[in-house]
């Protein structure tokens, strides 16, 4: 039987070499970019209280925000932090930092 | 200018605004010194309503299983009984699993308390501090000889949580209609925040154990015992492979004190 000492090298080696095989796709690599999400789908785990959970009132609001890959938001086709392509209507572009657009009409 | 109220008048407020029976308390008048009246209804109705709002908002897959009418009635139940302690709304709820497991309406649900402790769980993970995961590199340059005796810290925003129910299963399939059906069994949880939102992933038998010695401060070869003393067929690969994915592991807290430096 190998001891606890041997299985510790060859399931930490094992471990890195998977983890490398998987580094491209890690989140670190994912940038907040707005104007993309469904109207109730923003990322936010925050709960109540907070002023991010689902908040998006309207479909591609400008000043909310989700995850995505990093290089993909200024596009027409940003993709998402699980890999997930968004297809934008016409004309409109995910941007790094809060839009002006489709901001929800105050009631 | 605004005479102190007499210490009673919050307690009979307070005691006013959670139950709906008890009658407009005297003394409460609106701005121009007439009786408040009806106000404080619409006042009392407004904390019900916000405070209920609050839940839907932190027990997401509880609402969508127990739906609408039901949640909304366990919520005023709740809210009565458990109070907002803190002003914070983020932590709003922290009994509610208890009281989900003591609720005789939910004896055939017995795993609702647990799915809102994943909840909370989740949540918590996401107001946890940040911590300083180790790069990849640094993990890769540690020297095979020392990986046995190496100790490692966790990230401040790791959460296990077990639970004698399918509990994971349950929450993604109440989020996500199109999930398979969970299938009866026990479950152990771990929830990571790599970057800004949590993630629930399933844990193998003896992983549990293997976190808890690694928490605290056993060396990695003990950790692999522990894991293997409760699943001989315990794969600390996959629980490590996890660990790095999600940038969970630091620097350990224990490690021994470099030694003192003299010149």
């Amino acid at each position: 039987m190998k001891s606890n000492k041997a299985i510790a090298l060859t399931a930490f080696a094992a471990a890195l070499t998977t983890t490398a095989a998987t580094l491209p796709a890690h989140a670190a690599d994912n940038v907040k970019c707005f104007g993309v999400s469904m109207a109730g789908k923003n990322d936010c785990a925050a709960g109540p209280g907070t002023t991010c959970a689902g908040t998006s009132k309207v479909d591609y609001q400008g000043n909310a925000w989700t995850l995505v890959q990093d290089g993909t938001c200024e596009s027409a086709t940003p993709v998402l932090a699980d890999g997930t392509k968004v297809m934008l209507p016409e004309g409109k572009m995910g941007s790094l930092s809060a839009l002006e657009r489709d901001l929800p009409m105050e009631s | 200018m605004i005479a102190p109220a007499p210490p009673t008048d919050q307690a009979h407020l307070r005691a006013a605004i959670l139950d709906p029976a008890q009658p407009v308390p005297q003394g409460l008048q609106d701005g121009a010194g007439r009786p408040a009246g009806r106000r404080f209804s619409v006042y009392r109705n407004n904390v019900a309503v916000s405070l209920t709002e609050a839940l839907i908002d932190g027990f997401p897959a509880c609402y969508r299983l127990l739906g609408d009418e039901t949640f909304r009635g366990m919520a005023g139940a709740y809210l009565r009984v458990h109070p907002p302690a803190s002003p914070l709304m983020m932590h709003f709820g922290q009994a509610l699993p208890a009281f989900l497991d003591a609720a005789p309406q939910l004896a055939r649900m017995r795993w609702m308390g647990d799915l809102a402790r994943l909840e909370l769980a989740l949540r918590s993970a996401y107001h946890a501090a940040d911590g300083a995961p180790l790069p990849h590199a640094t993990l890769a340059a540690i020297p095979p000889e020392a990986l046995p005796d190496q100790r490692f810290g966790l990230v401040p925003a790791l959460r296990v949580l077990r639970s004698d129910w399918p509990v994971l299963s349950i929450h993604v399939k109440a989020l996500d209609p199109t999930a398979p059906t969970a299938q009866p069994g026990a479950e152990d949880v771990l929830i990571t925040r790599t970057d800004y939102d949590p993630q629930a992933h399933l844990l193998a038998p003896g992983d549990v154990a293997f976190l808890a010695a690694l928490r605290a401060g056993d060396t990695l070869a003990t950790a692999i015992a522990a894991g293997a003393a409760v699943n001989t067929d315990h794969d600390p690969a996959a629980i490590l492979t996890l660990l790095m994915q999600t940038a969970s592991l630091t620097a350990s807290l224990t490690a021994a004190e470099p030694a003192v430096q003299t010149n």
